[in-house]
């Protein structure tokens, strides 16, 4: 009985991600091996290494995308792989891709991934959400019709009306300005503050309010 | 007894060794059954009376149906193995039996025609064997595009291990579906029970049934080595076997 | 934080993703009837190339048209994921909470309304110009009403397989028909039973169950290939 009660307060309170001895391998080249990792919540991880080197790759094994053929990752000390389902309630991912539908509005796809995600978001915090993006109005407006930027947002938005307590994010900036940059800073680092966690990387330089990078640098040996 | 450790020969590296070391064994089993049955088949299974010496060649035509079959199942084992279990070999294996499975299939389909021209005097007929043995031959054919559409040796094993099983499934289904249609429609049959079948037939068959066993897993070891080589042509150990 | 959002079951979402694909196919009429024209055309190349003797025609019909509706839904198979595929939405569904095998069940079932009951639908029209009575007309309706949902079942392993690869139309056509081929045998083995005055029930009980089997097994198997496609 208090063993049980044990687990469960250890599941809702303090979630950790964890690599390892991870390695990847591409096309018979090994990209890295032996990664080891620690991420706690309120912090983000910051992955860094050079073009090639197996960032994407790291993240989508991260997300259980890619298999994972050397080592293990572990979500609340459990395997990924073990746990998919309750895994999966606990991340969002933001890949290259914005995965939008050109030929639906920005309602549709919101509320279509916000399904996806098991949930139907309160239409409030959906205006809520767009307002602070900046695509006040649009909601009605077909995703084609928007610039890449705006097409971005609207995948951030995607990203704040989300429960997940983890969020996976491949290059994040690309195809933003400097306050659209500013606001995914603020996004992420109130979503820290709140006891969740982040991976990210990206080309350039990122702060996140004041909250200190947790760094891997991925090598080819 | 000292205990065979069989996983280590689940890693490509030492199988190539070992499969090197026993397709010879295998294609002289093969060589020597095969010449046994045919001197069988020639001499000493007596003349049909209806279908006179032509009939002859019911000793290939049957037996290559037959491992067309056990084959395509062999391979979908081999493939769900490697789905089920991540080992690369497994996926080798099956990608290495597929040609094999479909040249057996297209011999069946061959003898078939060669037996069908003298007794019905047509190079084809829409028996329900020949029909399903075609069938087969285009889920081969369908395996081995799949294989040579994909780049990524990993991703094509597992495209095409779902493949497979998913063929396995099908073809008892395609075999009853196509038995139903050619009774419906009361197609010729290319009949290999005309004649009572004697002891000597019988033998002269499960001969060469046994000698196309042989000769399938010489073949699929020794093609199975060239696999290993080129998938795993940028280990030090395939460097080194190779200079 | 995410205060007032209420969570969805699972039918909820399939129903979702159902919608979803009906509504795109609505806004894209043109790719949704162009699979049906193939099929008029298709059906209409066999008189042309055989001679329009009727007694011909109609022996040919229910073979002609259920290999020409087969044809035509297998055309429009390879959209049920390449566009998914190439915007990132199909990943975001094999991240769901919801299970990528009921999420795939829901697409085939929208493709076959898109794709196979049109063909249904059109395939009595088509019918009356092979000179098939109104009795024969029905049962070709009821067989292509049973099979078509099979078809895109079977279809969407197919369209897993091949994602991103190289000639992935052609390769789909070699990999599925002859996965087809029972539904073809039953399904223009009713008309043609009814037709020689052979009763009709073993071949619609045969083609529900193969309904059955792919309504089980084919979701399991396309999500799986499905996320080897997106490794």
């Amino acid at each position: 009985m208090v063993f049980v009660f044990a687990t469960v307060t250890s599941l809702k309170t303090a979630p950790s991600l964890s690599f390892s001895k991870l390695g990847c391998s591409k096309g018979g080249r090994q990209l890295f091996k032996n990664v080891d990792c620690l991420l706690e919540p309120g912090r983000w991880l910051y992955v860094a290494g050079a073009n090639g080197v197996g960032k994407t790759s790291l993240l989508r094994m991260v997300c259980g995308l890619a298999s994972i053929e050397d080592g293990d990752i572990l979500w609340n000390d459990i395997p990924i792989h073990s746990q998919r389902e309750t895994y999966r309630k606990d991340l969002c991912y933001l890949g290259h891709l914005n995965a939008l539908q050109e030929s639906m509005t920005v309602d549709e796809n919101l509320a279509f991934t916000a399904a996806l995600g098991g949930i139907a978001p309160d239409p409030a915090q959906t205006q809520e959400v767009m307002m602070r993006f900046g695509l006040r109005g649009r909601g009605r407006q077909l995703v084609r019709h928007l610039s890449q930027g705006q097409k971005r947002r609207v995948a951030l938005s995607r990203l704040a009306l989300s429960p997940a307590r983890l969020w996976v994010l491949d290059e994040p900036y690309v195809a933003m300005d400097e306050a659209g940059v500013q606001l995914l800073a603020d996004l992420i680092a109130s979503h820290l503050k709140s006891g969740g966690l982040a991976v990210l990387t990206s080309h350039q330089r990122v702060s996140i309010g004041d909250i200190p990078a947790q760094m891997l640098e991925l090598q080819t040996k | 007894m000292k205990t065979i450790h069989w996983f280590k020969f689940s890693s490509p590296q030492n199988f190539y060794f070992l499969a090197g070391k026993m397709w010879p064994w295998f294609a002289a089993l093969a060589t020597a059954l095969t010449l046994v049955g045919l001197w069988v088949s020639f001499f000493v299974a007596p003349i049909d009376a209806q279908q006179g010496q032509g009939y002859r060649i019911i000793f290939v035509h049957v037996p290559t149906s037959q491992m067309a079959m056990f084959i395509y199942l062999v391979m979908a084992g081999w493939a769900g193995f490697g789905l089920a279990f991540n080992t690369r070999l497994s996926g080798m294996m099956a990608s290495a039996l597929a040609p094999t499975g479909a040249l057996f299939a297209f011999l069946s389909l061959a003898t078939g025609s060669l037996w069908g021209k003298p007794m019905w005097g047509a190079w084809w007929v829409w028996d329900a064997r020949l029909t399903s043995t075609l069938i087969l031959l285009f889920l081969y054919l369908g395996f081995m595009a799949l294989q040579a559409s994909i780049d990524d040796p990993r991703r094509s094993d597992k495209a095409c291990a779902i493949l497979a099983l998913v063929g396995a499934v099908n073809v008892p289904i395609i075999y009853f579906s196509v038995k139903w249609w050619n009774t419906l429609h009361q197609g010729l049959s290319v009949s290999t029970k005309g004649a009572s079948m004697a002891t000597p037939m019988l033998a002269g068959m499960l001969i060469m049934v046994v000698a196309f066993w042989m000769y399938a897993i010489a073949i699929a070891l020794y093609r199975v080595r060239n696999i290993i080589l080129e998938r795993e042509r940028h280990t030090d150990w395939v460097k080194h076997a190779v200079a | 934080m995410t205060g007032a959002s209420r969570p969805i079951g699972v039918a909820n979402v399939m129903l979702a993703v159902f919608k979803r694909e009906v509504s795109l196919g609505m806004r894209q009429k043109g790719e949704v009837l162009t699979p049906l024209v193939f099929f008029v055309v298709i059906a209409s190349l066999f008189p042309l190339g055989v001679g329009p003797e009727s007694a011909l025609l109609l022996r040919m019909a229910p073979g002609v048209l259920w290999v020409s509706a087969l044809l035509a839904a297998m055309l429009s198979l390879q959209r049920m994921f390449a566009t998914d595929y190439a915007d990132g939405s199909l990943e975001q569904m094999a991240l769901s909470t919801t299970p990528l095998a009921l999420l795939v069940l829901a697409k085939a079932l929208s493709h076959f309304v898109l794709a196979g009951l049109p063909l249904v639908l059109m395939a009595p029209v088509l019918g009356l110009q092979f000179g098939l009575d109104t009795r024969a007309l029905g049962i070709l309706m009821l067989s292509l009403l049973l099979g078509t949902p099979t078809l895109s079942l079977i279809g969407s392993i197919g369209a897993a397989l091949t994602l991103g690869v190289r000639g992935a139309g052609v390769l789909l056509s070699l990999l599925i028909l002859p996965l087809y081929i029972p539904v073809l045998i039953f399904g223009a083995g009713a008309v043609e039973a009814d037709a020689a005055g052979l009763g009709i029930g073993g071949h619609l009980s045969l083609m529900s169950a193969l309904l059955v089997l792919s309504l089980f097994f084919s979701p399991m198997a396309t999500a799986a290939a499905l996320r080897i496609s997106l490794e």
